[in-house]
C-alpha cells in the first residue's frame, strides 16, 4: 500500500506581495537551552531567515544557514527518489531485519520521537538516542543516586551560587548565562552578576571563565577526585592537603568551595560531558549529584546537566514515558530492557550485533568510533535527515525531511525539562520526521502482517 | 620523536556554527581539523602553527594543523581539539559497560607530521 505522500515541485513562487513577515517568539532548537524568544524576521522570495533577534552566536548561524530545498527527496543507493519510494525501501529493510536499530533523535519533535519507539516496539528491535554518547552515564547516575532538580526560571530567579563543572556554555550554550543565569537578572538575585557568585571548574581556562568569580584547574581524569573530597569536607571531615598533588586543586581551595557552597541561599551545579565522556563516566556524574544531594542538608542546592541537542531532552523524555527507560532499550523480547554497555548504539555497532539501522537526526558516521562506523558501512542503513551528513552518505536510503522548529512544529523538551511548542517560519517541500516515521510504520505493519515481530514472551507460554 | 599527551575532543563557537552550514562544508572540514597545543610544547617540538602533526591512540591515527594557545589557557600536554569525524577516528569502541566511549582526556602520542 503506498504511503500515499507527494512531493511538490521543489522551488515554489514567491508571493507577489509581502515580502517580509517576521515571526515572533518562535524556538530556536540548535541547543538545550531551547530560547523561545526569537523574533525571526523571514523573506519568502528567497525563502531565508533574514534577522534572528535575541539569537545567540550558534542560534544565528540556525536560522541564516537553513537553506536546503535543493536537495533530493530521497536517494536510495545513491540514486535520486520520491519519498514514497523510499519509505517502502525503508520500511522493506527494517521488517527484514531479525535485529535493527533505531538511533538518533535527539534532533526531532516528540511526536516523531514518539514514532521511532511505536516502529522499534513492533520490528522487536533496539532503540537509542544519542543521550548515550552524551548525558547517558548522568541517565544511569539519576537511577542510582537521585536528582535534585529545578527548571531554568527557578535558577534564573534564585539561584546565588553557580558551579559550571566540565562545559564550556560560552561556546556551547551562549544564553545559558545571559537569559537563565550568570548575568540574568532574578526576583531574588535583583541585580544579577552581581548578586551572584559563579564558579568554574575545568581541565582547561574555556572563554566560559570570563564570567567566574572563581575558576578551579582540575588535572585530567581527577574531577572524580574532586567531587569526593567536596562531599567529605561539606560533611565536616578531614581531607589530606596531598589531595592538590592528585588533583591540582589545592585544599584551600576546595576548603573555600565547601564552605561558599553550604553558606549560599540556593546553588546549582550545572555539569558538562567533562564529566561524562572521560574516565568515571557514571561516577563522576554520580559523585556530583551525591554532592548536591549532601548540600540540601544545609541549603538549597540543585544538580542539572547541560543538555547539548535541541530535543534531547525530549528523547529522555518520550523513552522514558514509552518504554520506562531513557536510552538503550531492547525490545526483541516483547518487553522493554534497559542496559547501557549491551543496548546501546556503539556498542552495538562496534559488537558488529545489529543487521540493519534508522539513523534519525543524528550523525553517527562522523561521532562514532570507527569500528562502530566500519559495521554502519556493512549493514543497511536508512536515515532521515534534513542536511546531507556522513551517515547519509554511506545509507542505503536517505530521506530528506524538514528541519524541526524552522518548518515543523511539534513539541521539544527544554534541557530542564519544561516542554516548549514549536512555531515553524518557513514553509518545507519535505515532510516531516513525524510523517515519514508514521507511514514507514504503517508500512512495516502491513508487511507484518499486523502483528509484531517477535511475538510478546508471554503470548508462547501455556496456560 | 613523540611525545605522550593528553587530548580533549569538545565544542566550540566556530565548530557549532559551521555545523549549521552543513558537516561537509569547507569550514567544518577546517575548525574540525585544527588542534590546540600548548605553545611551550609547541616550540619544543619546533612546530608553529598551522605546522601539521600526528596524533596517534590506541585505535586510531590523525594528520592535523595545530594552533598554539597559552599556556594558561591550556596547560603543558594537554592538547584540544573540536568534535568531528577526527576526533571521532581516535575514539575505541569500548565503552567499559556504558555505552559511552572515552571521548575525553584521551592518551595519545604528537608528532610532527611531514
Amino acid at each position: 500500500m503506498s504511503a500515499n505522500i507527494t512531493n511538490p515541485p521543489l522551488k515554489t513562487a514567491a508571493p507577489a506581495a509581502a515580502r517580509t513577515r517576521v515571526v515572533r517568539d518562535a524556538t530556536c532548537t540548535f541547543c538545550g537551552c531551547v530560547c523561545d524568544d526569537m523574533h525571526l524576521t523571514v523573506d519568502d522570495e528567497t525563502h531565508k531567515i533574514v534577522k534572528a533577534e535575541n539569537a545567540c552566536v550558534l542560534g544565528r548561524a540556525w536560522f541564516k544557514e537553513h537553506g536546503i530545498e535543493d536537495r533530493p527527496f530521497a536517494l536510495i543507493d545513491g540514486r535520486e527518489a520520491g519519498t514514497e519510494e523510499a519509505i517502502e525501501a525503508a520500511a522493506q529493510i527494517l521488517a527484514e531485519a531479525r535485529f535493527p536499530i533505531i538511533y538518533g533523535l535527539s534532533d526531532t519533535t516528540c511526536e516523531a520521537q514518539r514514532e521511532a519507539v511505536a516502529i522499534a516496539d513492533m520490528i522487536g528491535g533496539n532503540i537509542d538516542t544519542t543521550t548515550s554518547v552524551c548525558h547517558g552515564p548522568s541517565g544511569m547516575a539519576f537511577q542510582g543516586v537521585g536528582e535534585s532538580t529545578a527548571t531554568l526560571g527557578e535558577i534564573r530567579n534564585r539561584a546565588d551560587l553557580l558551579v559550571f563543572w566540565g562545559g564550556n556554555p560560552a561556546e556551547s550554550h551562549p544564553r545559558l548565562f545571559t537569559r537563565y543565569a550568570v548575568t540574568a537578572k532574578g526576583m531574588y538575585v535583583p541585580n544579577g552578576k552581581k548578586d551572584r557568585t559563579v564558579v568554574l571548574v575545568d581541565v582547561r581556562r574555556t572563554p566560559s571563565a570570563a564570567v567566574a568569580d572563581i575558576f578551579i584547574q582540575v588535572k585530567p581524569r581527577r574531577d572524580f577526585e574532586v567531587l569526593w573530597a567536596l562531599r567529605a569536607l561539606v560533611k565536616g571531615a578531614d581531607v589530606d592537603p596531598d589531595i592538590e598533588q592528585v588533583t591540582g586543586v589545592a585544599l584551600a581551595t576546595l576548603q573555600d568551595l565547601a564552605a561558599r557552597m553550604k553558606a549560599c541561599r540556593f546553588g546549582a551545579l550545572m555539569f558538562g560531558m567533562g564529566l561524562t565522556m572521560t574516565r568515571g563516566r557514571h561516577f563522576n556524574s554520580g559523585a556530583l549529584l551525591a554532592l548536591a544531594s549532601d548540600l540540601n542538608r544545609y541549603t538549597h542546592f540543585i544538580a542539572k546537566p547541560v543538555r547539548g541537542h535541541g530535543n534531547v531532552t525530549g528523547a529522555d523524555n518520550v523513552m522514558s514515558w514509552q518504554t520506562g527507560f531513557p536510552f538503550g532499550v531492547n525490545l526483541s523480547r516483547g518487553y522493554p530492557r534497559f542496559n547501557p554497555g549491551e543496548f546501546t548504539t556503539v556498542d552495538l555497532l562496534a559488537r558488529g550485533d545489529v543487521d540493519a539501522a534508522m539513523i534519525i537526526a543524528a550523525d553517527p558516521g562522523a561521532n562514532f568510533p570507527q569500528s562502530a562506523i566500519d559495521h554502519l558501512r556493512r549493514i543497511p542503513v536508512v536515515v532521515l535527515d534534513p542536511k546531507l551528513s556522513h551517515t547519509s552518505r554511506h545509507a542505503k536510503v536517505a530521506i530528506t525531511t524538514a528541519t524541526y522548529g524552522i518548518s515543523v512544529g511539534g513539541t521539544v523538551y527544554r534541557m530542564d525539562d519544561v516542554p516548549l511548542t514549536l512555531r515553524p517560519a518557513l514553509p518545507s517541500p519535505y515532510p516531516s520526521d513525524e510523517t515519514v516515521l508514521k507511514a514507514i510504520r504503517q508500512r512495516v505493519k502491513e508487511l507484518l502482517g499486523g502483528g509484531r515481530v517477535p511475538a510478546p514472551a508471554h503470548a508462547g507460554v501455556a496456560a | 620523536m613523540s611525545e605522550s599527551m593528553i587530548l580533549i575532543g569538545g565544542r566550540s563557537s566556530s565548530q557549532g556554527t559551521s555545523l549549521c552550514a552543513g558537516k561537509l562544508g569547507a569550514e567544518y572540514i577546517d575548525v574540525s581539523s585544527t588542534l590546540e597545543m600548548n605553545v611551550e610544547d609547541m616550540a619544543r617540538m619546533g612546530l608553529k602553527d598551522n605546522d601539521r602533526v600526528r596524533v596517534r591512540s590506541a585505535v586510531g591515527e590523525i594528520v592535523v594543523r595545530c594552533k598554539g594557545r597559552a599556556a594558561k589557557d591550556l596547560p603543558s600536554g594537554l592538547l584540544f581539539i573540536a568534535y568531528g569525524p577526527l576526533s571521532s577516528a581516535l575514539m575505541g569502541g569500548d565503552t567499559a559497560g556504558s555505552g559511552m566511549p572515552l571521548s575525553k582526556n584521551l592518551d595519545v602520542k604528537v608528532e610532527p607530521a611531514a
